[in-house]
């Protein structure tokens, strides 16, 4: 099936099967590969993309659900001016190890800031950071740095 | 390119400061390829065919109906691999590529497609048709008892890397036994006034690094190249070098950043398989495990501990026995090594008068067990604490002092022949009680615990390095240690730069890429920043000497330039520091560790009587790093072990059902979120200089995880709900507290 859609800005017209992920479509034909693939059951959230400014899980999402719509991958968010100040709080809390999470908790984290949906208080924060797993940190900087995003 | 004149560093030390990590930027943008994200010109799509039951023999494999399908460029079977020998395993060459004749687990490679696209791969695999004569399949219990079936009945061959000496012969299903006794351990019982017994099941967690397995092979006559998120690169290149029969020289191995690791990655995984499907296909392969092929790819060790423990009435403890099992699965993997570390640790590191450790590693019909973080000691630690603490507690002792009135001191032997005690315990356990404010009030099912022991770290201590300055005052570290989170690609810059006295800025490392990076063994035991960036302080200093030979004296930082420059007579030229660790006696298991990594912690736990959920409220954990080049990362270090310390302490486990793993996703197998995270979680470092490291470094960053894990359960055990089970989920806690109830019900 053929469908309109936009990702990172730039309007694509994309022929896609019916049963194809968003994921597939945007790592293996368009090359956004900064979109991770780990659990496949929507669980870990290193797959997370912006739908319209909303984040989903691009594991589970059918790339024909994009139709109509705006798409953000990490690769588009770090070219937003906006992405600046995430990017210095994130590596001055040294919140990021290995990095596999990283592009997908970035995402979350910006959507939630400019959806108001983040406050300096610790609770707020965890509930909304429980969709991306970490490994690596033990999420003490994540939140920290999320906190002080928020404030 | 730059054209600064000179990077001198403009005050201070380039060690203890949180530098950034140099790699933030292009993790965050998320500009990082890692394997899975590599694409290779002409590359295939590979997908593996998995055993569906636990043992029996393959009486045929029908593959022409996969191979004739669209896209599909080959099907391996086992009969491709009989012109080399096919059988791997560090520590016993024991595992086949892929299944050859018969199969022992269930999940094990039979056959791997190679497609055009990954759809085309796994539609093939799913119209091969393989037919199994079952055989009786064994898990720990059955695997130990006598006229047991044997998961494997050919003989025993060591592997290359195992580093334990000669193996033995194998006793049944017992691939590997270590054992350990000093004192005389009857008259030491003999002579107890109180002696704690019991039987401790410690279930199997999986790494979950988030990224999994992954690995692109080319084979090309008989060069074999490979792009594999490997942990150690080194060992992985001799092994395949040995099976396919090629010179060292002729596989290269191009690791770029790995997406996690803790043990997952170490040693062989899914490169053999893929070789061999490449050089089937003729084109290059890509291989990439789902979570649930990542689970049965390499998982923690369960183990069963049966322990007892001796001490007089004043507290003074006496003597441990203890006798330990440990389900390495199907294949030995990294068995043997982890139930040597697990001997290390089974006594833990107390003055005991006796001891004696029988740790068995049994062959079973389930997934292979390897590395995970602190392995060896995390199985054991929170066993030993729990029969600490029970000896306390019928003596009417304080588990603070109980633990520093018997606590090893620096000097002392861990085991007679090892390296000696080379840190201070009862300093470090002092620390994190007074972080958890020990002895303070605390409400009914509310707990507090402690946990001391230590790991057998370092591995074999072989590292070589490069130090490269280029005309420019740029400088590149050249070593082989795997950047998997860690931090080791500013680490090691740090470290050069405090020897060269230059900025870290103008110091940078890449990843490794086995034909030009100098050799490294591993990278785990908590080893990168001790063995490998000892190497590179060598190297920093070797190349510090060659610019005051070409200076004739004081090579000042802000001279290098010039310096090359009337070396080389022009802007141009390079230097090369370099040098190797290699180990300073015979470099036996026996003689080890390197270092023995500390794993210390308190916690503070609240139990739900009525559902059994258990919560870490607080954690302290104590780096004792020696000298901490970057507190940052240590801290980093000890919080991510904590957390999952966290979770295989609490509801972490890989099952298995009729030797079928049953835990297959992220949705049967939970991993901590942020919704566990502890209110309070503090890390203190400790910074004694008494490592074998650069400026006196030592490890860290698997402790934390035994230490936690431990302290889940001591914590659990002061809140009335002693447990011999981990992970110490709801439904476990419960019934205990039922059975308690039961007994008396007054309680």
């Amino acid at each position: 099936m053929l469908i309109e859609t936009t990702v990172n800005g730039v309007p694509r017209t994309l022929e896609v099967e019916p049963h194809e992920l968003l994921l597939d479509v945007l790592r293996d034909r368009l090359g956004l590969t900064g979109a991770k693939r780990s659990c496949d059951v929507q669980v870990c959230g290193t797959c997370t993309v912006l739908i319209d400014g909303k984040p989903v899980s691009a594991c589970t999402t059918l790339a024909h659900e994009a139709r109509g719509r705006s798409v953000l991958t990490i690769e588009g968010l770090a070219e937003l001016p906006s992405f600046a100040r995430l990017e210095e709080t994130f590596s001055r809390h040294l919140a990021l190890q290995c990095g596999y999470c990283t592009p997908g908790m970035a995402l979350t984290v910006t959507s939630l800031l400019e959806a108001g949906e983040l406050s300096d208080d610790e609770e707020v924060v965890r509930h909304a950071l429980s969709g991306n797993v970490c490994r690596c940190t033990g999420y003490r900087a994540i939140i920290d740095a999320v906190r002080e995003l928020a404030r | 390119m730059t054209t600064t004149p000179a990077h001198p560093r403009e005050t201070g030390s380039a060690l203890g400061h949180s530098v950034p990590r140099k790699d933030a930027a292009e993790k965050l943008r998320g500009r990082v390829r890692y394997v899975g994200d590599t694409d290779v010109p002409g590359m295939l799509h590979g997908k593996v065919l998995r055993s569906e039951i636990p043992a029996g023999r393959i009486r045929s494999i029908d593959a022409t109906a996969a191979e004739a399908m669209p896209g599909v460029r080959c099907v391996l079977v086992g009969t491709d691999l009989l012109d080399i020998d096919p059988y791997y395993g560090h520590a016993i060459r024991d595992r086949p590529i892929i299944a050859i004749d018969r199969v022992r687990f269930a999940g094990e490679p039979v056959a791997v497609v190679a497609a055009e696209t990954e759809e085309q791969a796994e539609a093939a695999v799913r119209a091969i048709r393989v037919e199994y004569e079952p055989t009786a399949d064994v898990d720990l219990d059955a695997a130990i008892a006598a006229d047991a079936p044997l998961v494997h009945d050919e003989p025993a061959r060591g592997g290359a890397f195992h580093g334990l000496g000669n193996l033995p012969e194998r006793m049944g299903n017992v691939c590997y036994r270590y054992e350990l006794e000093w004192g005389d351990i009857d008259a030491a019982f003999a002579a107890a006034d109180v002696v704690v017994e019991g039987t401790y099941d410690f279930g199997s967690a999986y790494q979950y690094s988030m990224e999994t397995h992954a690995c692109i092979a080319q084979v090309e006559g008989d060069e074999i190249t490979m792009w594999a998120n490997c942990q150690h690169p080194f060992l992985v290149r001799a092994e395949m070098a040995a099976v396919f029969g090629v010179p060292l020289g002729n596989v290269r191995i191009i690791v770029p950043f790995l997406g996690g690791g803790f043990g997952s990655k170490s040693y062989t995984r899914l490169e053999p398989l893929t070789i061999a499907v490449a050089r089937k296909a003729g084109r290059p392969v890509r291989v990439v495990n789902r979570v649930d092929e990542a689970i049965l790819t390499s998982r923690q060790h369960g183990a069963r501990i049966h322990l007892r423990t001796a001490a007089r009435s004043d507290g003074t403890l006496l003597a441990r026995q203890a006798i330990c099992l440990f389900d390495t699965g199907a294949y030995a993997d990294n068995g043997p090594r982890v139930v040597a570390t697990a001997g290390d640790s089974a006594p833990g590191p107390y003055r005991w008068e006796a001891a004696t450790v029988v740790a068995d590693c049994v062959y079973t019909n389930t997934s292979p067990a390897g590395s995970y973080r602190a392995f060896g000691a995390v199985q054991q630690q929170w066993a030993g604490e729990l029969q600490v603490d029970e000896i306390a507690r019928r003596i009417g002792m304080d588990p603070l002092e109980i633990r520093r009135k018997n606590l090893l001191r620096p000097g002392e032997d861990i085991r007679p022949g090892g390296k000696p005690l080379d840190a201070d315990l009862v300093g470090d356990i002092e620390k994190v009680a007074a972080n958890l404010g020990w002895g303070s009030a605390r409400e009914e099912w509310v707990g507090r615990g402690l946990s001391v022991g230590v790991l057998a770290a370092g591995a074999h201590p072989v590292s070589c390095a490069t130090v490269r300055l280029e005309a420019d005052g740029h400088v590149t570290v050249n070593c082989g240690t795997t950047e998997v989170g860690q931090g080791a690609r500013t680490v090691m810059p740090q470290i050069a730069a405090e020897v060269l006295g230059l900025s870290v800025d103008v110091v940078r490392m890449g990843g490794t890429d086995t034909r030009f990076t100098p050799y490294d063994r591993s990278t785990g035991a908590s080893r990168s920043t001790t063995v490998a960036g000892l190497a590179v302080q060598r190297a920093a200093e070797d190349l510090r000497r060659q610019l005051e030979e070409i200076g004739g004296g004081e090579a000042d930082p802000a001279d290098y330039r010039a310096l090359m420059q009337e070396h080389f007579g022009f802007t141009g030229g390079e230097l090369i520091g370099r040098a190797d660790v290699h180990p300073e006696g015979s470099g036996s298991y026996a003689e080890g560790p390197v270092f023995w990594e500390v794993c210390v912690a308190a916690a503070e736990v609240e139990v739900d009587p009525d559902t059994g959920v258990v919560r870490a409220r607080r954690t302290a954990t104590c780096a004792d790093v020696g000298r901490a080049i970057n507190p940052a990362f240590v801290e980093r270090q000890d919080e991510g072990a904590t957390m999952q310390g966290l979770g295989t302490g609490l509801f972490e486990e890989v099952l298995f059902e009729g030797g079928r793993l049953a835990t297959e996703t992220l949705l049967d197998y939970r991993v901590p979120t942020t919704l566990d995270v502890p209110a309070e979680m503090s890390c203190v470092i400790v910074e004694n200089a008494d490592g074998p490291g650069p400026f006196g470094a030592k490890g860290c960053g698997e402790g934390a995880l035994a230490a936690v894990a431990g302290a889940m359960a001591t914590a659990l055990a002061d809140a009335g709900v002693p447990m011999n089970q981990m992970p110490l989920t709801p439904e476990r806690v419960w019934r205990r507290i039922q059975m308690r109830n039961d007994a008396d019900p007054e309680v």
